[in-house]
């Protein structure tokens, strides 16, 4: 034997999967307790959104990973790999061309359709986890509707730095029901879960949790009327493709201070350079400065 | 033995079952479209839609109820060939299968707890027909309207009304499949004159 069976899990175990992905589907935000799987990674690197693709998966299906938006970092290759291995599928880094698309604490920039599935990794499912650790309290808070202790984490944002700080896996409210974390994405991120054409499944694998965003659903990040939300990102554009609407990474190119912000989604700033826009610190770019030119092209082998 | 419980089952299991979820899927999250489903050929009086499904989503773990004529000899020689799932009625139930007629009154099936909503029955439908027209939907899935033939309107609207718990639905008829989750408001199909 030197087959795997289609998608590395066993048939049973894809059953159990894909019966908490619909009970996930029919209950929006709820997160659906799954048996979850060892698995040939370790737990934190992605577990439960490979069981997730697994289950969902067709030999006919092109697949993307992403890690924080990057398709060339460790965890984006290794399990596009083990999936060209296990399920025999194409793959692809273009947004446009994937129908399943495995995510790492990014949304894609582009607009994602009515014919693509965006699964996420999901480190820690429960929102209310860091302020009450006890699984059966969680449980019943959820149960009763009893959010009242987000609202006062976000007031103590508020009192000690003037405004919300939370920046990443901003708590979201599903249907006006069950609050949900959307994942470590930062909350720039936020806005696009909500009436997204694709459907959209997290998966938790060490602490085995299933749920899920049907399309078009109504998704709210919570705040205050006096505090509103607001998707923040780096007051900069992209060095290489010059791109303002984009999220950034901040890169240190150097001990001296030099530093640059480049799209955190590749294939976005690709397809922008291939496009012809250029950023400031891009090589394309003739009044760009020698020096940074120079590094910048050390940087990009 | 007979042959007919030996086959019929899926030709690729992984493939057809790979194929078959997706479908069943992409119906649960877009209420109101239908999707073809195909791979298993069940004995009668199941639907190859209603096979399907039953072959991707069972095996031990889940107790199926047979309601009315769907209860046949054949069809629970080829269920436990091919899933070994255990056989029960409506209040064990985490999948149940029949007409819409045979598996009613609803009372019966486990909707969930409040804690754990997700423990609750879904219930495949053997339809005659399967159009987009019908009753009105929206909620989850919906971008701004759909319709769905569905057998009444009142079950579902009380079945609503108790999200989170509830009771999931799967349409079947020949080798299509629809779905309503418990998320999906529905009301009377419009210009419809009020049933007196």
């Amino acid at each position: 034997m030197t087959e795997y069976n289609f998608a590395y899990l066993d048939e049973q175990t894809k059953r159990m999967i894909r019966r908490a992905i619909l009970k996930g589907l029919a209950i929006p935000g709820y997160q659906v307790p799954f048996a979850s799987r060892e698995m040939p990674m370790p737990y934190g690197w992605g577990t439960g959104g490979v069981q997730v693709s697994a289950a969902v998966l067709t030999p006919e299906d092109r697949f993307k990973v992403i890690d924080q938006g990057a398709d060339d970092t460790t965890n984006a290759v290794s399990i596009r790999s083990f999936f060209e291995r296990t399920a025999g599928v194409a793959t692809t880094t273009t947004t446009s061309e994937a129908s399943v698309i495995q995510t790492r604490h990014r949304v894609p920039e582009e607009a994602l359709t009515e014919d693509q599935i965006l699964v996420y990794q999901v480190p820690i499912p429960e929102p209310l986890r860091f302020l009450e650790p006890r699984e059966s309290e969680t449980r019943k808070m959820h149960s009763l509707e009893e959010y009242g202790l987000m609202h006062v984490k976000l007031y103590e944002d508020i009192a000690r730095h003037g405004h919300i700080a939370t920046s990443y896996a901003y708590p979201v409210k599903v249907e006006g029901r069950y609050v949900m974390d959307p994942s470590p994405i930062p909350k720039f991120d936020n806005p696009k879960l909500g009436n997204m054409p694709a459907i959209q499944l997290f998966g938790a694998g060490r602490e085995q949790r299933i749920y899920a965003l049907p399309p078009y659903t109504q998704v709210v990040s919570l705040d205050f009327e006096d505090h509103p939300f607001e998707a923040s990102k780096a007051d900069h554009s992209c060095g290489l493709c010059g791109a303002t609407d984009s999220y950034l990474d901040e890169v240190i190119t150097d001990d001296q201070g030099g530093r640059m912000f480049v799209c955190s989604d590749t294939d976005y700033c690709e397809g922008r350079r291939a496009a012809g826009f250029f950023g400031e610190m891009s090589a394309e770019n003739p009044s760009a400065p020698t020096m940074t030119t120079q590094r910048n092209l050390e940087f990009q082998t | 033995m007979h042959a007919q419980t030996l086959s019929g089952g899926f030709e690729t299991p992984p493939v057809d079952s790979a194929h078959a979820f997706r479908a069943v899927m992409e119906a649960m999250a877009r209420p109101g479209q239908i999707k073809d489903i195909s791979g298993a050929q069940p004995p009668a009086p199941l639907s190859a839609a209603a096979g399907s499904v039953l072959l991707t989503l069972c095996d031990t773990d889940t107790p199926i109820y047979l309601a009315g004529d769907a209860d046949t000899d054949d069809v629970r020689a080829w269920l436990a060939f091919h899933t070994g799932a255990p056989l029960t009625g409506p209040s064990q139930a985490m999948f149940a299968v029949g007409r819409w007629e045979a598996l009613v009154p609803l009372q019966g099936y486990q909707i969930g707890t409040s804690e754990y909503p997700d423990r609750s029955a879904t219930l495949i439908v053997e339809c005659t027909e399967l159009t987009t027209s019908g009753a009105n939907l929206s909620g989850p899935g919906i971008k701004s309207r759909a319709a769905l033939s569905l057998p009444e309107l009142d079950a579902f609207q009380s079945n609503r009304g108790l999200f989170p718990l509830g009771l999931d639905f799967i349409f079947t008829c020949g080798g299509q499949v629809a779905a309503l989750p418990r998320s999906t408001i529905v009301s009377a199909p419009e210009g419809a004159m009020e049933v007196s």
